[in-house]
């Protein structure tokens, strides 16, 4: 998926994250994160975010995350919409189609 | 086939939760309604009707509700919103679609087939998705009996009070201007033999209006009503569970059939009085009830 | 004439010689006298000189005025201006107000603090090793043993008061006026006023003598200072503690009620507290309606008031309240105008080294940050290992209830509080009786009476060690915190124990 705007997903409320993704010239994800859990999550969050962007095809982008504590289940929505948001796509696979 | 929902279940309260809330929707399941309701319609702005469903769609994938009802309220059809929301909630595992402003059986058809697509697309089975169809107009109060017979999907239809009284000219008050659209919705729902479920109470603070209300829609004969805080669940199933008095009665009344059954006798009676069919039915329901409500309170 | 050599053993009689006439009476009324009298100095500089303070003494302070102190900066403003070095700091606690002294401790004014708390920027730095001397962390009832026992000695204390007259009675309110500040309660003041060398008293309200009920009586107070300012109203306290609204807080604070009516502790004539925070508050709003629906009454009510504890003494449900401090200001206007709201000192509150008050508590409700499957608590360093917290009465109370609830949500956002170990111990777990959290109750297994008693009432209970794995399948599980070998804080258990130490944290 190639992303062709800068986008934001996702609040700074208490359990939310808010993901900033813009495109990038080099190949790979530049990842900016800050965590009101970071000791203790920060690994974590970080990897989903990562796996997220893989999940859907986005191979370069600036990412700036700002966590306030948010589940990972929240973190994969936060990214998946910045992303289709970055992309101006609403071509969204949802699921694998059988 | 394995569906996702259940016709027959308790379903006193159904909580509403904001779409676009990540701590709400993590903490829905620790209160105990009997049905989680994710709203993608009026409580998500326009702009943030993506990523609402972002949300949810993630939720209902990967978080544990329990043994919880999950229902998502979409937006409807003619938006154009409708059908994106589908797409994403019925793949995800969504046990019941909450139609909103439905006027016409014709908007349930019309919805069942896009769910239908959808089950088709995913390879999950057809049917397995449950509806509901709330009614938030006087066109659709006066359909009401059509729109609850327009599915075998439909597990109830809701009264949406706020747009109806709009339509109809008026605004909330002591309940009198809902008194037709509740009893037309009831009748409608008993008519198909689905659920019948009241309209919110918006004023949070106000716990004696709020009970109040729980009393008139348990008279009237309503299975519950949604909720939007959870603190409104606690005083709802209070109204809505019998009291240890009623329940003692049923019991005594259910005792006295089996004694009767026993000695071969056709005619049961308690205190002198003859049990008639719809006094052991309603007797039966009390303590189904009664005894679905414990069950809710000792799952996990 | 009395020959005190002819008196049979007068060398045992306490005596200080012959009678040798009174001295000079004095005749002008009271009203004049009561003007000008001597204890009264002009600035905090002139009470200082007076004390005799000396380089590396212990000064101290109360924490009454809560975020509204503006004793503490003053003082110690004052001390540093007069170029005092290397004073320890011993306060009953300390806020986010006291920022300003990070200054006095790079400036070597302040070297070493006792607390019972410490928030905001001044936390924040001391975890970082901002201090090399460690801080001493004592519970309510742990710093008034050390200070009763000598253990912990006081040169000079300086006491804000919101109204005191000429000669030193001193008290968080007074029957004078009704606009002066108030702070109710000033019992975590007493042990300082009672045992310190010299007690210097520091109040905007200089009210007529007697100034009855005192909390601090004339004759433990050697000089008074009438500043214009000690404090923020605003801060000191607000109008009323209002029950949370959050649901979640609501369905802890039900849940514990019932656990503490099926644990067969709430009973005609039973005894309370609550301790701060949302959920352990609410507590009371449930409570109060069992009261009422099983028409039984508290006999009394302990620790830090709040307005809610004041209004159910009004409405006759609580018989008697044990102040030692009062939360807000409904709180703080009962103490003034209910006589069976008592005003209580540290020590008579939860000193170890004899019967207390909290000894007599059929249950406290009391919030955490973080539970471990041992059931210890830790009230003080948050998930990220920083300071910011307070022990208060947390070990004193769970220690001395009969039922120690401990009350918290299963996680905080992402952060469980249900975990393999805690960061600090603050509260022992073989003190602490019940958890409950917004997803199940857990009974220590050395209760295994109250485990029954709750199931047989329909309470599901479930081992901490499901909890904690209900915690972890929310929100996964932490990576630890690190830490440096660098020892930052000293936690002292209530009987003054060292029961654990807090690190310098890793960044």
């Amino acid at each position: 998926m190639k992303l062709v705007k800068k986008a934001i997903a996702g609040t700074m409320e208490s359990s939310d994250i808010m993901i900033t993704i813009a495109p990038a010239e080099e190949k790979g994800i530049k990842l900016d994160l800050q965590s009101s859990v970071m000791q203790q999550y920060g690994k974590q969050i970080e990897a989903v975010i990562k796996e997220t962007l893989a999940g859907i095809g986005v191979e370069s982008a600036e990412v700036v995350a700002i966590d306030k504590g948010a589940l990972d289940c929240t973190i994969r929505a936060r990214v998946g919409a910045a992303a289709f948001r970055a992309a101006e796509s609403t071509d969204f696979a949802w699921e694998v189609r059988k | 086939m394995e569906k996702r929902y259940t016709k027959e279940r308790l379903r006193r309260s159904m909580m509403f939760v904001p779409g676009n809330n990540p701590g709400m929707i993590a903490d829905s399941r620790i209160y105990n309604a009997d049905s989680i309701m994710f709203d993608l319609e009026d409580s998500v702005s326009y702009t943030e009707k993506d990523t609402a469903r972002f949300l949810v769609y993630n939720a209902l994938k990967t978080l544990n509700f329990g043994k919880k009802e999950i229902v998502v309220r979409i937006n409807d059809l003619a938006s154009g919103l409708g059908i994106k929301d589908l797409e994403a909630i019925v793949p995800a595992g969504v046990h019941v679609v909450r139609l909103p402003k439905t006027d016409s059986a014709q908007d349930v058809i019309d919805c069942e087939r896009e769910i239908e697509r959808i089950e088709k697309e995913h390879g999950i089975p057809v049917g397995s998705t449950g509806m509901m169809a709330a009614i938030e107009s006087a066109n659709g109060v006066l359909n009401a009996r059509e729109i609850a017979h327009a599915s075998d999907r439909l597990i109830g239809i809701a009264l949406g009070a706020e747009d109806y009284v709009t339509d109809l000219k008026t605004t909330r008050a002591d309940g009198t201007e809902l008194l037709f659209a509740r009893s037309m919705i009831l009748n409608g729902a008993r008519s198909a033999g689905i659920a019948a479920l009241d309209t919110v109470y918006s004023d949070v603070n106000n716990e004696e209006g709020f009970i109040a209300e729980c009393t008139l829609i348990k008279k009237l004969g309503f299975d519950g009503k949604s909720v939007i805080n959870p603190r409104q669940i606690a005083p709802l199933h209070k109204c809505l569970v019998p009291g240890e008095k009623d329940l003692r009665k049923a019991y005594a009344i259910m005792d006295a059939i089996a004694e009767a059954n026993a000695k071969g006798s056709g005619v049961a009676s308690l205190n002198g009085k003859m049990i008639d069919k719809p006094v052991v039915i309603r007797a039966q329901r009390l303590i189904a009830l009664a005894e679905a409500d414990k069950a809710a309170a000792e799952e996990e | 004439m009395v020959e005190l050599n002819k008196i049979p053993h007068i060398g045992e009689i306490a005596n200080r010689g012959v009678y040798a006439g009174p001295k000079a009476k004095k005749t002008e009324n009271f009203a004049t006298r009561t003007d000008s009298p001597d204890k009264i100095l002009a600035t905090i500089e002139d009470a200082v000189k007076a004390t005799g303070l000396k380089d590396g003494m212990t000064i101290s302070f109360h924490h009454h005025f809560r975020g509204g102190d503006h004793i503490v900066n003053q003082v110690v403003d004052v001390l540093a201006k007069m170029g005092f070095k290397n004073l320890t700091l011993a306060a009953s606690s300390l806020s986010g107000v006291h920022a300003p002294l990070i200054d006095h401790i790079k400036n070597g004014v302040i070297s070493h603090i006792e607390t019972s708390g410490l928030r905001g920027e001044l936390a924040e730095q001391i975890s970082r090793g901002l201090m090399e001397f460690p801080i001493v962390f004592r519970s309510h009832g742990g710093r008034a043993a050390a200070i009763d026992s000598g253990e912990l000695h006081i040169d000079v204390a300086f006491l804000g008061a919101p109204s005191c007259d000429p000669y030193g009675n001193a008290n968080g309110y007074s029957r004078d006026d009704d606009d002066s500040i108030l702070c109710g309660s000033m019992g975590y003041a007493v042990p300082d006023a009672t045992h310190a060398d010299k007690v210097v008293v520091l109040t905007n309200n200089l009210v007529k003598y007697p100034n009855m009920p005192c909390a601090i009586p004339e004759h433990q107070v050697d000089y008074i200072v009438v500043i214009d300012d000690i404090g923020d109203p605003k801060g000191i306290m607000s109008g009323a503690t209002r029950y949370t609204k959050n649901p979640k807080e609501l369905l802890i604070a039900q849940t514990a009620a019932e656990v503490i009516d099926a644990a067969g502790y709430f009973y005609d004539g039973f005894s309370m507290q609550m301790g701060s925070g949302g959920a352990s508050l609410a507590a009371a709003r449930y409570l109060r309606q069992m009261m009422i629906d099983k028409g039984i009454k508290c006999r009394f009510a302990l620790g830090g008031i709040t307005g809610q504890i004041a209004s159910m003494h009004e409405e006759g449900l609580v018989e008697r309240i044990l102040d030692v401090q009062s939360f807000d200001l409904d709180a703080a206007q009962s103490l003034k105008k209910n006589f069976d709201h008592h005003q209580i000192s540290a020590t008579y509150y939860a000193s170890f080294l004899q019967d207390a008050a909290v000894d007599q508590l059929d249950f406290v409700i009391l919030s955490a940050l973080e539970i471990d499957t041992d059931f210890n608590v830790n009230v003080l360093t948050g998930s990220d290992g920083v300071i910011r917290g307070a022990i208060g009465g947390h070990p004193d109370t769970a220690a001395g209830a009969s039922l120690a609830v401990v009350v918290a949500p299963l996680t905080r956002g992402r952060i469980p509080s249900i975990i393999d170990k805690v960061n600090t111990v603050v509260t022992p777990g073989a003190t602490v009786d019940v958890v409950v959290t917004d997803q199940g109750v857990a009974v220590n297994p050395n209760r295994p009476e109250v485990a029954e008693k709750l199931k047989a009432a329909g309470i599901k209970v479930f081992t901490i060690e499901q909890l904690k794995a209900k915690a972890e399948a929310i929100v996964g599980k932490p990576e630890p915190i690190r830490y440096k070998d660098n020892i930052v804080g000293v936690v002292m258990y209530r009987d003054n124990t060292v029961i654990d130490v807090i690190r310098q944290i890793e960044e």
